[in-house]
């Protein structure tokens, strides 16, 4: 998010600063260590895990907006962190994660955040905001408030793209099929936009649709929801 | 080093994802169970309760294995039941053949079992000279091919009616039809004979009830009944995990069994074997041996984190939700069991090293986990076979990476500037994309690099 996709987390922070919030941001974190955790490297993992750990101290709530990063911090982290000197603040920090369309509607008990989008959507749901998380009306709850804008679901529509972290490169054969299967399900409902709650999932998509010269884009909850 | 295996898989589904006829068939076959499935799971009062509720059955028998089994085994001998305890394949399969010598038995007869797949039964029985014919309609037909079940529950999913037809014209001269109930007949005739002639009829089990000491086989075409009761003799061959406590627990396994599995309420077949023919009884077999495997299951039963892997009862249902199996299909993965279970339990069975592979190939959607009907934690013990494998053995260059990469982790202010740097290049990037590193290749073989933007978020956030 904060090099390929920044716009992503401007938008994040412009929502909640209209919803009357203080928005920091921690500098020293630069990932929340999940490449090396699913590749298998746990304590490597960890070295990254911990800088987040330590910097998010406090009891302000934390706001990724990532269903997969978000899963890492608050489903992950306690057991990436048992019996570790962290543990206790590993669990802190995982009970004040939460994904961004989650804290918008559970947490904060908000859908109509006054934007506008007059574009016909289809969504796609990050598997670990899905299934990790439990993460599905909250992002359709949103969208349907958007003025001008009509979501649209998709054919299978809880199946994964196939972007997967590292298994996208290492097994980029099964990754493109499975992409190619949903930005076809994508493409069916006629839709000039994909959204979704997770930048890695569209940049697998978008990366596809590119190369295929489709017209669909690709766009990011969080940026839907800044439009005015 | 990638092990041979994986070199294997690799090569096979690169070969596999690129047919996009594979790709719509297997959608096409899957699009009806999954409608079927949903339609039963919804006559459920609450079929996550169900799911709960298996689980613990599950859970109870494979916690308290040992004392079930023991139940188990005593009410059997009691009936006159041979039974016999399998460390690991080799003694299995010497069991089989050693009574097959002793028997003389020519021809056998086989109803569906993924136990007798793992430990390779019919190459050595057709060693010893003996025609081993399977009767269940998908493994007759793929043993027709000379080739693997393609899916634990459906072998012969992948095979479209024409090319079944096809088959049974080359092998069985039959006259082309590719109207199901003409195949169908093609193979009842086929197999009604070899039922009568055969010495020996082997079975599966699906579940193995302690409280009465029976096991119960679930089918649909009748094929399982006339393969145990027609034969003088009746082996079957059980997995230590299919034990269960009690009677009433068929209630609920069995319809579970068939919704997941199949999107039945209930399969059409369901019988229950407690030993051979007793005195006061007409019919049945002579002899009834009941073979039970361990081959590996202790193992995983030690393996506190993946235990409830032993839950399974075989429906396949994982295969059925999960995008990896969907698109490379079930030869690709060169198991017994494919798909997210076979991927979870090959490496415990088989050697870590050698399958970990298959805990690579996945996206960690989740989808198996989800749908599993006796709630196996699936997709995080792929995790744990990733960790346990990089533990073992660790990927050197792999490790060196992620090693860079916690480095660098802690100096983002650096990366940032970096990327600063670096930024007016990359576009540059696609015109020298064979020079890149084999990950991004792998990326930019099929897929667009993303947009680069203009400026970091970190840039941003210190500007504004």
């Amino acid at each position: 998010m904060d090099q390929l996709f920044p716009s992503v987390g401007i938008s994040v922070v412009r929502i909640l600063e209209k919803l009357g919030h203080t928005v920091d941001f921690k500098q020293s974190i630069f990932c929340c260590g999940q490449p090396a955790f699913n590749a298998g490297f746990w304590d490597e993992s960890r070295a990254v895990a911990v800088r987040v750990v330590e910097a998010l101290t406090g009891d302000e709530p934390i706001v990724l907006p990532s269903g997969s990063c978000a899963a890492m911090i608050k489903n992950f982290y306690p057991e990436l962190f048992r019996s570790t000197a962290q543990a206790e603040a590993a669990v802190q920090v995982s009970r004040r994660t939460f994904e961004f369309s989650s804290f918008l509607v559970d947490q904060l008990g908000v859908t109509d955040l006054g934007s506008r989008f007059p574009a016909k959507v289809t969504f796609h749901d990050g598997c670990h905001g899905l299934r990790e998380l439990k993460i599905k009306r909250q992002p359709r709850m949103l969208l349907e408030r958007v003025k001008d804008l009509t979501l649209v679901e998709m054919e299978d529509q809880t199946s994964c793209c196939g972007f997967g972290g590292t298994f996208c490169v290492r097994f980029p054969m099964i990754s493109t099929a499975m992409g190619e299967t949903k930005s076809t399900f994508a493409l069916e409902t006629g839709a000039e936009y994909l959204v979704s709650n997770d930048s890695s999932c569209l940049m697998h998509l978008q990366g596809l649709l590119s190369r295929q010269n489709r017209k669909l884009k690709t766009i990011h909850l969080a940026d839907v929801l800044a439009s005015t | 080093m990638a092990s041979l295996f994986a070199t294997k898989f690799k090569v096979r589904a690169t070969q596999i994802t690129a047919d996009l006829d594979h790709r719509a068939n297997i959608r096409t076959a899957l699009h009806s169970y999954e409608k079927a499935r949903d339609e039963k799971k919804g006559q459920y009062q609450d079929w996550e309760a169900a799911r709960e509720r298996a689980s613990e059955i599950k859970w109870e028998a494979v916690n308290h294995l040992d004392s079930y089994l023991l139940e188990f085994v005593s009410k059997l001998t009691a009936r006159g039941t041979k039974v016999f305890w399998a460390g690991n394949g080799q003694e299995a399969r010497d069991y089989i053949v050693a009574l097959a010598k002793e028997r003389n038995a020519r021809t056998i007869i086989k109803s569906k079992s993924m136990t007798t797949e793992e430990i390779h039964l019919n190459d050595l029985l057709q060693k010893i000279g003996c025609e081993v014919v399977e009767s269940d309609l998908g493994e007759f037909i793929v043993q027709l091919r000379d080739e693997a079940p393609y899916h634990l529950v459906f072998p012969a999913m992948h095979l479209t009616r024409h090319q079944i037809s096809d088959l049974f014209q080359q092998k069985l001269h039959s006259a082309p039809s590719e109207n199901p109930e003409d195949l169908t007949m093609i193979a009842r005739r086929e197999l009604r004979l070899k039922y009568l002639q055969a010495d020996i009829g082997i079975s599966g089990a699906n579940f193995g009830v302690a409280e009465t000491g029976m096991i119960s086989i679930t089918e649909n075409e009748g094929n399982a009944r006339l393969t145990t009761a027609l034969p003088k003799i009746h082996v079957a061959l059980m997995g230590i995990e299919k034990v269960i406590p009690k009677l009433s627990d068929l209630a609920l396994l069995l319809p579970m069994l068939a919704t997941a599995g199949t999107g039945q309420q209930i399969t059409c077949y369901n019988s229950m074997f407690g030993g051979p023919r007793q005195e006061d009884e007409v019919d049945g077999p002579e002899e009834f041996h009941l073979i039970l495997l361990d081959n590996h299951r202790t193992q995983l039963l030690a393996d506190s984190e993946q235990r409830d892997a032993l839950h399974c009862i075989r429906c396949g249902a994982c295969l059925n939700v999960c995008p990896i199996f969907r698109n490379v299909g079930g030869h690709t993965y060169d198991t017994t069991y494919q798909g997210p279970i076979g991927s979870v339990i090959t490496p415990h069975l088989r050697g870590l090293t050698d399958w970990k592979h298959l805990s690579e190939a996945s996206s960690l959607c989740g989808a198996c986990t989800e749908t599993c009907p006796v709630k196996i934690d699936l997709h995080h013990h792929l995790l744990q076979n990733r960790r346990n494998a990089e533990k073992k053995e660790p990927n050197l260059s792999e490790q060196f990476a992620f090693r860079a990469f916690a480095l660098l982790a802690r100096y983002p202010a650096i990366v940032n500037w970096l990327a600063r740097v670096g930024r007016p290049f990359l576009p540059f990037a696609k015109v020298v994309d064979a020079m890149m590193p084999a990950p991004v290749r792998a990326w930019t073989s099929s897929r667009d690099l993303p947009a680069i933007a203009r400026k970091s978020f970190r840039d941003y956030w210190r500007e504004r």
